[in-house]
Formats: structure tokens, sequence, C-alpha cells
């Protein structure tokens, strides 16, 4: 009989050297290589943020700051959208592209605007994102623009195989850039199309960047990784509003703290008729479209 | 210690093996080679700009790679047709070559990693997924779940195939306790790889078309017929090119339950036309739009139309048994039987799942050359291991192939 | 200066600044308090009437005025109002109400909201019209007039920015 048995001591020594080297190897990737941004302790975030600051900086030639503001208590954001107001000039657009970093060129719009029928009423199927007339608005047409929903029963973070979404406290749907493997589960789970993928390598205008940054915000991404609206993250947890708002020259877009009921986001549930979109997929978006007049 | 020696002895061996053939195994490698070599090349290219080089964009943002990932599963999953006959029925016949289902499988798992690499934007940190040291979304995603129960499977075929043909290399028996779990495991392990699969598209409420029940049953039925076709393809040059001697009724029994799996495909699809035809609602655009075009975008009607006819074709080809004891028809019916499931599962299922997009756009992807060559390099590369490890196995199996301290011819 | 006018003085003064710093970001509770907002937007060298209006006596017979401000097209339910419907016919430097209350043109939406009730109660919670500021802080208000011409209400058509472009495959 071939003697396959090895002896007990042998068997356990080669085990543990195996093991133990495995366990090194671990510990060295999971205590000093990167890490989930979600899980990194607020105390070495900085240490991780200014590394982030410095390569921004040098990459670009100017100071950017990398923001790190946590959410607030008491806080759940969300934004309402006047739709009998939006005249589809895509101002929003455009100033979403500038405060965030967007890549001009492939080019990346985080808010798409739909033209739609006004006898159909809200319908996908007869929307058009690239309308371009003379002047807005035009005859027989509404607007819609969409951008995330920032969901609460979000599609985009449960399907993500490495949590590299998730939603903040505060209910900002976030990414980890750093983290993201590209595999774009999210974006086939989105029902929004508020997802968007960075097929080639970003590139802004140096000045046109935008230095104001936050982590989970609009920092500068690479190839390869999925961005999208962040509320402005970079804006609104130091209490201003978020580009898109302030950018609209009619006055359609709505913010606010749903938790507050003095907030306009209250207002707007209470005295005006609110819809989302594709209610029935449960998403429960924190995007509320409303009929002002 | 002599089982190392043992061990390294063996793979010397299968390496030498390997490293000889004759004039048609060397044109062949040289021809999957060049392939290779121009999928890596266009992979480079790839890696050096990013997926703008394919043709997915945000509107289609899953195209080619991931549909030959998605029918490739499948094929991992058709060694079940050959387990469940050799091991649970312990029928003969196909008892001797379930080793080649299971090889298959192995090539074909192979492909399926790949095709996932070469498809994600960051392939460096594909080590994100690996539970410890990264962070896998278990249980909520279903691609985590993916990955587990495909790694498994490949665990499970690829130790039961080195098992058995390195106790048969050193000229004894495998251990039938040790085994035949495994391998009985591996029949619901088959029919959970090809249904996580289906999951991960199933489970998207955004997508209105894959959002179906009947996702999964189908997937697993248009596996268990494209998956065989390629073996039955493939037994045959086994039988023409070595010594290795299959029964006829081995192969006439595989196409028999093809065509049952045919049949089964071939319903649940129909279902799903009726549904969307006749409740008529706004998810029928994407049915529309495979078989009849939408707005003027009719690229892919052509395909499903010639799909269907050569699903058809071959369903009724191995559900009469004189045409598939016909070699001229039988081979007709596998290559019907794979590229009408290629395509039905490729861009079938993959492209109108986003066309229209959730946002109403019509976006006609196509496949762009680099998406040709690199997937053309993937294929080439699945072919090479499983040829490999065909050349390693078949003279286990023959005997041909074994240690000095084989002791008796070993049947497999 | 005497005692008494320094100490009512200094009185006057912390009650302005008082009564300014309560009214910023809530809507105002007592119909007199007046929001912060910018300057209203009146064309160059027109205010205050009062320079050409003042020594002016007033004409109230509706009709078309001829020997100026021949450049203001009233399209604003001009069949049943007209200039001095709004504007104080006494005090060019005032707008009134329809009670004859004299309204400053800093609290225009006092005139407005008086037919156009929704969207004053709208505007003073911040959903109608523009607002910058600080969502969970002070806000800033528009006025009716900073956008809308009362004139000449209707907005005019914008021109768009450009459409995105649509997906290409490489190459194309």
């Amino acid at each position: 009989m071939e003697n396959r048995t090895k002896t007990p001591a042998a068997v356990s020594r080669r085990q543990f050297a195996s093991c133990t080297a495995a366990a090194a190897a671990g510990f060295l990737m999971t205590a000093c290589g990167p890490q989930r941004l979600y899980e990194v302790p607020r105390a070495r975030l900085r240490t991780v943020i200014d590394e982030m600051e410095r390569e921004y900086s040098a990459k670009y030639g100017k100071h950017v700051t990398v923001g790190d503001t946590p959410p607030m208590e008491g806080v759940l954001f969300a934004q309402a959208l006047d739709i009998s107001r939006c005249v589809g000039c895509r101002r929003c657009v455009y100033a979403c592209v500038a405060e965030n970093n967007q890549s001009r060129d492939p080019q990346i719009h985080w808010i798409r605007v739909l033209s739609m029928d006004k006898e159909r009423g809200v319908d996908f199927t007869d929307a058009d994102a690239y309308y371009n007339p003379e002047t807005v608005p035009e005859e027989g047409r509404f607007y819609v623009p969409v951008a995330c929903q920032h969901c609460r029963n979000a599609p985009c973070t449960k399907v993500c195989p490495t949590g590299a979404t998730w939603i903040e406290p505060d209910g900002i749907v976030v990414i980890d850039y750093d983290w993201c493997i590209g595999c774009r589960c999210c974006m086939a789970a989105c029902p929004y199309g508020a997802r968007h993928f960075n097929w080639g390598e970003p590139s802004v205008p140096v000045e046109e960047i935008n230095t104001s940054t936050h982590y989970l915000g609009n920092r500068p991404r690479k190839k390869g990784v999925v961005e999208k609206c962040t509320f402005c993250i970079q804006r609104v947890r130091n209490g201003r509003y978020p580009a898109c708002v302030e950018a609209c020259p009619v006055g359609a877009r709505k913010f606010g703290n749903l938790l507050d009921p003095e907030s306009e986001i209250r207002y707007i549930i209470e005295h005006k008729r609110v819809l989302i979109l594709k209610e029935e997929l449960n998403t429960m978006p924190k995007f509320f479209y409303f009929y002002g007049t | 210690m002599s089982t190392l020696r043992g061990v390294v002895n063996f793979l010397r061996a299968a390496a030498r093996t390997v490293a000889h053939g004759n004039r048609l195994y060397w044109a062949w490698l040289a021809l999957l080679l060049v392939f290779m070599t121009s999928g890596v090349a266009a992979y480079a290219e790839q890696m050096s700009s990013g997926l703008i080089l394919t043709g997915m964009r945000d509107q289609v943002s899953w195209g080619f790679y991931i549909g030959n990932f998605t029918f490739l599963v499948g094929v991992a999953a058709a060694a079940v047709v050959l387990v469940v006959p050799a091991y649970v029925y312990d029928w003969g016949p196909i008892r001797e070559i379930v080793i080649f289902g299971e090889l298959l499988a192995i090539s074909a798992l192979v492909m399926c990693s790949m095709f996932v690499l070469i498809d994600i934007g960051r392939p460096d940190r594909v080590w994100h997924l690996i539970p410890g040291i990264g962070h896998l979304n278990f249980p909520r995603s279903i691609l985590a779940w993916d990955v587990l129960v495909l790694n498994c499977y490949f665990a499970v075929n690829f130790i039961v195939v080195t098992h058995i043909l390195y106790r048969a290399y050193t000229g004894r028996h495998y251990v039938k306790r040790f085994v035949v779990p495994l391998v009985l495991l591996s029949i619901p392990m088959a029919v959970g790889i090809h249904t996580v699969t289906a999951f991960l598209y199933n489970g998207l409420a955004a997508r209105p078309y894959w959002n179906s029940s009947i996702l999964a049953p189908q997937f697993l039925a248009s596996a268990f017929c494209s998956g065989p076709a390629i073996l039955l393809i493939v037994l045959q040059l086994l039988r023409r090119l070595t010594r290795f001697e299959i029964q006829d009724q081995a192969i006439w029994k595989i196409a028999e339950l093809m065509a049952y799996a045919m049949f089964l495909n071939l319903f649940l699809h129909g279902a799903e036309v009726f549904k969307e035809y006749y409740s008529n609602t706004q998810h029928l655009l994407f049915t529309r739009y495979w078989w009849e075009g939408l707005n003027g975008h009719d690229r892919l009607v052509p395909y499903a139309w010639t799909a269907l006819g050569l699903n058809l074709s071959a369903f009724v080809l191995f559900i009469w048994p004189a045409a598939r004891r016909n070699a001229v028809l039988l081979n007709v019916g596998c290559i019907a039987t794979y590229a009408g499931c290629y395509i039905e599962k490729g861009m079938g299922l993959i492209i109108p799942g986003f066309t229209p997009d959730t946002l109403g756009e019509i976006y006609e992807y196509v496949p762009t050359s680099t998406e040709l060559r690199v997937a053309a390099g993937v294929f080439a590369t699945g072919f090479l291991v499983f040829t490999f490890l065909l050349k390693i196995a078949v003279p286990i199996t023959l005997g041909e192939l074994a240690s000095e301290t084989r002791r008796e011819r070993a049947p497999v | 200066m005497s005692r008494r006018f320094a100490l009512s003085l200094a009185v006057v003064t912390m009650g302005l600044l008082a009564s300014s710093t309560t009214t910023l970001s809530q809507a105002p509770e007592k119909p007199g308090a007046r929001l912060e907002t910018p300057p209203p937007p009146f064309s160059e060298g027109i205010f205050p009437c009062s320079v050409c209006h003042g020594e002016m006596p007033p004409n109230r017979v509706r009709r078309q005025l001829t020997d100026m401000h021949t450049d203001i097209v009233l399209k604003h339910d001009e069949q049943h109002r007209w200039c001095l419907d709004c504007h104080d016919a006494d005090n060019r430097d005032f707008l009134h109400l329809a009670n004859g209350d004299r309204v400053p043109f800093e609290e225009s939406y006092r005139v407005c909201g008086q037919c156009h009730g929704e969207k004053y109660r709208d505007w003073q919670a911040g959903v109608h019209g523009r607002r910058t500021g600080e969502w969970n802080g002070h806000k800033s208000y528009l006025l009716c007039p900073h956008c809308h011409n009362p004139h000449q209400p209707r907005f005019k058509a914008l021109a768009p920015k450009p459409a995105p472009k649509p997906p290409m495959r490489p190459g194309h």
C-alpha cells in the first residue's frame, strides 16, 4: 500500500505555514491597504482624504480641497421639481456639470431633461432628451428633468457586489469611486437611467475644475467607475442649495429636509399634488415632481 | 512526500502529453494562439483607452461580453445532462463519457471568469470581491452569489476530475465515497449556477424584459440543449481522432435529452411572447424590438427569426429518432442548436433588455471590432484549455498514459 | 441733540434692526412686516416718480398714454385695468391696494397677491419662484417684478442650452 499518510506533525506544520502566510497577507491588505470609504474610521478618514487632496492638487496644478463633512442629525434630504414651471432650458444640466466636475469629453451629464407630450402626460415611451429647438418651451411639450432620485428603497445599492454604493444617513445615495470595480450592475438596476459610467478617461479643462469637493461627491473621477448626482453633497451638508436648484431661472426646483415640517419640501407635499416616477417599482424616491399651478 | 512526488510526476507527464501531437494538433493550437494573441492586443488597447472602445454606452451598459458570459454559464451547467444519467441512473454508455461533460464545464467556467474580468471597468480591483480582504455584498447582491456559486462549482468539477484522472493515472479506481457525493452535489449546483445567473437579470425590476418569473427555467432549458450540442460534436471528433470508444447509444440519448430541453426552451419563449403580445402593455416594446424592430430600429430582427428557425429545426431533427441517428442530420442539429441558443441567449437576452432604455431612448448596440477580437481571444483560450484537458484525459482513460506504479488498468 | 431725541432715535434704530433680523427666513406673520429682498428692478432713473409727478395733477381718465411711458405696452388684464389700478394716483412713489391702502414698491407682492393669492402664498413659503441661500438657514426672496415684468408678465421663450450628445460607437 502506498504510504499516503503524512505524519500528523508534518501536516499541521505545512498547514500552519500556509495559514499564517494567508493571514499575514490579508492583514496587510486590510490594515494598510485600501478599504471601503464606508468602513474607514473617521480618525483615519482625514489621512485618506489628505492624500486625495495632494493627488488632485498635483494633477490639476491648483489647490483642490476634499471635504469630509459628515451627515447632519435629523436630516433627510429631498428635492422637488415643478413640472408646470420647467421650461426645458437645461441650465440646471450645465450648472451641475460645472459644479460637479463632470467629464466634458466623453460627455457626462448627470441630469437628463426629457421633453414629453402634453397629451400623454408623464410617459417615457414618448420622451425625447435630444430636443433642440430655437426657443423653449415648445408647443405641446412639457419637460421632466431626471437625475438620481435618491431612493429610500434603492435597487442600485442592493445589487452592488462589492458594497461600493450605499445610502448615507441623510438619505444621499453615494458611491465610493475608489472601491467601485465598474461591473455596472447598478446601472442595469437603476430604473431612472441616473447612473453614468466613465467609459473613457474623463477630462475636465483645468480652468473649469471646481476645487471645492467632497470625498463622496464631486471629487474628480477616473475611468472605469460609475458616478451620479449626489444632491451636491459638498454644498448641502454645509447648508447650501444644490447647484441645479440655484441655477433654475424659473424656480422650478426646490430642496430641503423631509424631516423638517417647516421646509419647502413638506409644504409642497402638503399643498401640492406630487407624483414620483415609476412608483410601481417601489423604489420610494426622494425626488418629488409636482404641479405648482 | 511520495504523494507530492506522485503529483509532480503526474503534472510532468501531463505536460509532456500536451507538448506532443500530430500536425493537426499543432495547426489547431497555432490557430488558437493567433486568436489569443489578437485578443490580448485588443484587450491591451481596451485597458489603455477604457471600455469606450466597445459599443456599450450608458443606455446599453452590458453587451457582447456579458452575453457570452451568460451563454457560457449555461454550457457549464449542461454537464448535468451527462451526470444525471451516469451517476443517478448508472447508465453505462454515458457513464463512460461523463468526464468530458465535466471537462467542458471547467473550460466553460474559465471562459466565464475571463468574460467577467474583461468586462469590468477596473479589473485591477477584482480583489474587492474576495470576502475577507475585500467586501462581498452577500447575501443582498445576486452578483455576489454568482461569484460564490461559480467558484464552488468550478472547484467541485476541478476536484472531481483531477482526482479521477490522477487515480486512473496511478492505476487505481477513484474513491467512490469521495467522488460520488461531490458529483451528486454538482447536480443541484449546476442548476444553481444557472439559476443564480438568471436571477441576476430576473431581479432587476428596472428591466421589464428580464423581470419575468420564467427566466430561470428558460435559462436552464436553453443551457441543457446548447451545452450538449458542443459536447456531441467533440465526442464525435474524439471518436475520429483518438482510440476512445463512445457508444452510439450515448450520443443518441444525449440528443434525445436535448430535444426535450429544446422543447421546454421553445415553450417558455412562446409563453413569454404570448404574455407580452396578449397583455399588450408598454412592456411589449422590448419584445417588439427583438421580433419586429421599433421606429425603424430593426437591426436585430433578422437574428431573432434566424434563431427561432434554427431552434425549431433542431427540435424537429432531434425529436425524430431516425434523424438523430443520422450522422449528418445529428451534426446539423447540433450546430443549429448551438447557433440558435447562442443568438437568443446572447443578443436576444441582453440587448432587448436595454432597448428601449429606462428613459425610453433607443440606442442600437453593435459590438465593435475590439469586442469581437477580445471575445474571440477568450473563446480561443477556453478551447485551448479544453484541448489540453482532453489531451491529458483521453490517454489516461484509455490507459495509455499511466505512471510506473500503475497496478492494473482502472476503468473510469 | 436733546437726550429725549437721542433716546427715541436709539429706540427706533434698535426696533428697525430687531424687525429686520426677525423677518429673515420665515414668511411674514404680520401683514405689515417686510421680507428681505433685493431692491425693486426699476428702469434707470425712473424712480422716484415724484420728481415728475410730484407737481403734476393726476389725470384719472382711462386712456392710452401718448406723452410719456409709451415704451410700456400693457398686456396684463388690459381689458379691465390700466395704470392707476395699481399705481397710486396721488403719490406715484407708491402702489395701492384695492381698498386704497398705499404700498411701497418694496412690498409690491402685496399688490400682486390680491389677484394671485395662491402664488402669493406659495411665494411666501418659498415654493414659487427662485430662492438662493441656505436650505436650513438664511434664504432670500426675489420680488415679483424681478422675474415677471408687471406690465407684460408672460415669460419670454428662452434659447435652450445644447442637447446632450447621443451615444455613438467609437469612430462614429
